[in-house]
């Protein structure tokens, strides 16, 4: 094994992840960065985001409101400390996008033009046509290529954390064009590796979303976050749940059930609203975790209409035409011709809720920092308390900036006073032992399972018991279960023993991730006994603040089910209220 | 959805036991709508969990997937099976070295990307921290089409030059240089010009067009060094005659 020192370690280059890494060294040229990646950056699955990035732009637009926003679209489970900071930060963090070149959409005055996004009270998206997240990461990752000082370590495949006496230590990573293993040593680690939407059947998010940072996270200790609390997206494509972006909403697109109905006036997002002139925060501008949930009561009712890839309503956006289309929506556009066969020009696209996004994640606080000395989260896996029940769309793109910055200030400061020497040997033996564990993966034999087959029973049952609505049964049912895959993973067999790009052992080991957060996901939904938010239950139907004002945290047990505690939300100015998505008052 | 018996002869080579590459055949049951991705997820999670790709996003954008489909530099969650006869030939991108079965080594390519400095370069301070460049949407349009490049490097794949001289900075590098050249907010345009009017800059490019061809989101990198020629002419001549570097 090779060993490695760095000054700070980042796990992840993604837009949180490149972030981290420039912002550190910008700050100090002398602090050896590295970057760690299983993929190339350009990969990362932050150039699938399409719509936008929110931060108050407009003189009639302000910090306050876009807080408000984001605390009651989170239904009150934010921590507000860690808002007001964000949609403070937004606007200067967007607008140093713009200089380091992100190509933004323009006004007719050559100012960065902003759109309408659902749940947001004015329009404060900043975007680049509909490939935003794909122009923030390239934008991110050629700025950083001006930095010698960030090392990159591309298609190198985390393992474990090394952790000594409750301080961070290090990771441990696999090499994978070569199979060797490295040790990277520092006091200081960045978790910025994404969600984990792989473990749902259905989802928008790219093969490599499997969990791993909040997989190592847990397994080192650290508790997961509000993990009962993943977001479906109203209107992924069918068939494959490729996303077509809130942008279409926001620029006026419309849902329809199988007799034309605009249903969503029915589920409290009502009056009906002229179409093609799109309200703030009202019908189609409503918030993602309401829209999802109506579909599924449009499905129960039999207003969704059959389509081979099964039941869906309809988008339609013909009233918009050819050329605001092209202009604002290319990819979508061309996305839902490759894929469905429809010319959204011409008829209405048909689209159904899809796992998109996780609101939970490592638990972190304002600065990112992870209850373990040294480690810090960012992006999406992180659960720092901004996003709470349900995130609004455009504060992901801009949480990754925020937080990436705002987390390696912090870490820069931790790393100059770490004085981490000594125990060397047991930090040898850590690593050692992580290694010998995936060898022994690697070598055994008398397969009983295949990964396919057990990653397709968890995604099956993670939907059925901790879907769009849950209940106590399903969720316990799926908990079980979920323990029962863990155990019966213990049979599988790598059937590539190659040390050359061996994605049959990297599958296996992203199974192992997948299975971690899938249970603490499972766990949260069972245990939350309230509906808020993306989670609704259809046994404790309301939100119940006093019992349930709290996040839960999901701590590891290795022969068991995990362990849900409950901390305290922070609230600083606004007291939980009423949703209110009718009318745009 | 009808099914279709698809037969994927699939380059495999695994450099601790095979001497060259070979190929094997899988028989894939295929909905009539996938894509050849689909097909060989298929194989990899039915028939052989033993295939080596790379992949994430099945929706054009995170350029992972670009493999040689029939023969062709292909992005292979775009490649729809409809378009396809029912024998079909995967392998690894041309031009490239193979690490193992159809993932091939980048390490030239990427840094190449690096080579041209694709970042803004500026000689006056920018604007204030709460204040953008104003960029018309004419300005924008200069170089948009120029940042779709997802950096799947079928391009490369195709490029006759790139085979022939593999020191040639090739499509992709070079019109990401020419983006930034292009960017109304950049001055480092003679910074690059060293790099680029080289000889094995945009010079080298024999104008075949074929990088333009199979580019998956039409960024016509051949449109693109066409027009660095004549604008590396231009700032080679303002430099000798003592004129300043154009600052757009």
């Amino acid at each position: 094994m090779e060993h490695i020192k760095a000054d700070v370690v980042i796990v992840g280059a993604g837009g949180a992840g490149l972030r981290a890494a420039i912002a550190v060294a910008e700050n100090d040229p002398n602090l050896k960065v590295a970057l760690i990646s299983k993929v190339y950056p350009m990969r990362s699955h932050t150039c699938a985001a399409e719509g936008g990035a929110a931060g108050v732009k407009t003189p009639d637009d302000s910090l306050e409101m876009h807080f408000n926003d984001t605390v009651g679209g989170g239904d009150w489970l934010c921590d507000q400390d860690v808002v007001e900071n964000f949609v403070e930060q937004a606007p200067r963090e967007l607008m140093q996008l713009e200089h380091w070149g992100c190509p933004w959409s323009r006004e007719d005055d050559g100012s960065v033009a902003v759109r309408p996004f659902g749940g947001m009270k004015k329009k404060r998206t900043w975007y680049a046509a509909d490939k935003s997240g794909f122009h923030i990461l390239h934008t991110l990752f050629q700025t950083s290529l001006q930095f010698p000082s960030i090392k990159r370590y591309d298609e190198y495949f985390a393992l474990d954390l090394l952790h000594i006496d409750g301080k961070c230590r290090g990771v441990v990573a696999m090499e994978m064009r070569s199979g060797r293993f490295f040790s990277f040593e520092s006091s200081v680690v960045i978790m910025a590796t994404g969600g984990g939407g792989q473990v749902f059947p259905f989802t928008t998010n790219g093969a490599i979303k499997t969990g791993d940072g909040m997989a190592m996270a847990y397994r080192a200790g650290v508790p997961l976050k509000d993990m009962e609390f993943v977001q479906y997206h109203p209107t992924g494509l069918p068939g494959t749940g490729i996303l077509l972006t809130e942008g279409c909403r926001g620029e006026g697109g419309i849902l329809v059930n199988k007799n034309g109905y605009r249903y969503l006036q029915d589920y409290g997002m009502g009056p009906e609203t002229p179409v093609g002139e799109p309200v703030l925060k009202t019908m189609e501008l409503g918030p993602r975790d309401r829209l999802s949930q109506a579909f599924w009561h449009e499905q129960k009712k039999g207003n969704t209409v059959e389509t081979p890839w099964g039941d869906c309503v309809l988008l339609d956006m013909r009233h918009l035409g050819a050329k605001k289309i092209l202009e604002r929506l290319p990819l979508v556009h061309e996305l839902a011709h490759a894929y469905v066969g429809v010319d959204m020009i011409k008829d209405p696209v048909p689209i159904r809720p899809v796992i998109h996004f996780m609101m939970g994640g490592i638990d972190a606080n304002i600065n990112g920092e992870a209850p373990m000395a040294g480690l810090y989260a960012i992006g999406e896996t992180a659960c720092s308390g901004l996003h709470g029940a349900n995130r609004l769309g455009s504060n992901s793109l801009t949480d990754l900036l925020v937080s990436g910055k705002r987390s390696a200030d912090h870490a820069i400061a931790y790393a100059q006073q770490a004085n981490e020497a000594g125990n060397e040997e047991d930090l040898k033996a850590q690593a050692e032992a992580i290694v010998a564990g995936v060898r022994e993966l690697l070598l055994q034999s008398g397969s009983t399972e295949t990964i396919s087959g057990l990653r397709r029973e968890m995604r099956t049952t993670l939907e059925e018991g901790a879907g769009i609505y849950r209940d106590e049964e399903g969720a316990r049912l799926t908990c079980e279960k979920i323990a029962e895959i863990r155990e019966r993973y213990k049979g599988i067999e790598i059937n590539d023993k190659s040390n050359v790009f061996n994605t049959d052992l990297q599958s296996a080991l992203e199974l192992r991730n997948l299975l971690d957060v899938a249970e603490t996901v499972a766990e949260g939904s069972l245990q939350r006994r309230e509906s808020r938010g993306a989670h609704q239950r259809l046994d404790y139907t309301e939100r119940d603040d006093e019992k349930f004002l709290k996040h839960s945290l999901c701590f590891r047990q290795p022969d068991d089910r995990p362990r849900v505690e409950w901390s305290d939300v922070l609230i600083t100015r606004s007291q939980p209220g009423t949703r209110d998505y009718s009318g745009g008052k | 959805m009808g099914t279709r018996k698809l037969e994927l002869e699939v380059m495999r080579y695994d450099p601790e036991k095979d001497k060259e590459p070979w190929f094997q055949t899988y028989t894939v049951p295929c909905n009539e709508d996938w894509v050849i991705l689909d097909a060989i997820n298929y194989v990899k999670d039915n028939l052989d969990t033993t295939l080596a790709y790379r992949w994430s996003c099945h929706m054009m954008v995170c350029g992972s997937c670009g493999m040689m489909v029939n023969g062709e530099p292909s992005l292979t969650c775009k490649t729809f099976i409809r378009e396809l006869p029912d024998k079909v030939r995967i392998e690894p991108l041309e031009n490239f070295p193979i690490e193992r079965d159809l993932v091939v080594v980048l390490d030239d390519v990427m840094q190449k990307l690096h080579q041209v400095q694709p970042y803004i370069i500026r000689k006056d301070p920018p604007p204030a921290e709460d204040q953008e460049y104003i960029q018309s949407r004419g300005k924008l349009a200069i170089f948009k089409q120029l940042t779709m490049c997802i950096n799947c490097m079928c391009c490369y794949a195709a490029c006759p030059q790139y085979s022939l001289n593999p020191n040639f900075i090739g499509p992709a590098a070079l019109a990401l240089a020419h983006r930034y050249n292009r960017d109304s907010r950049d001055q480092g345009k003679s910074d690059r010009l060293d790099i680029l009017a080289d000889h094995d800059g945009v010079w080298d490019c024999s104008f075949v067009g074929a990088c333009s061809e199979v580019c998956p989101k039409h960024v016509d990198p051949a449109a693109a060094i066409q027009q660095m020629k004549v604008d590396g002419a231009v700032e080679f001549w303002k430099q000798k005659m003592g004129i300043p570097g154009d600052k757009s």
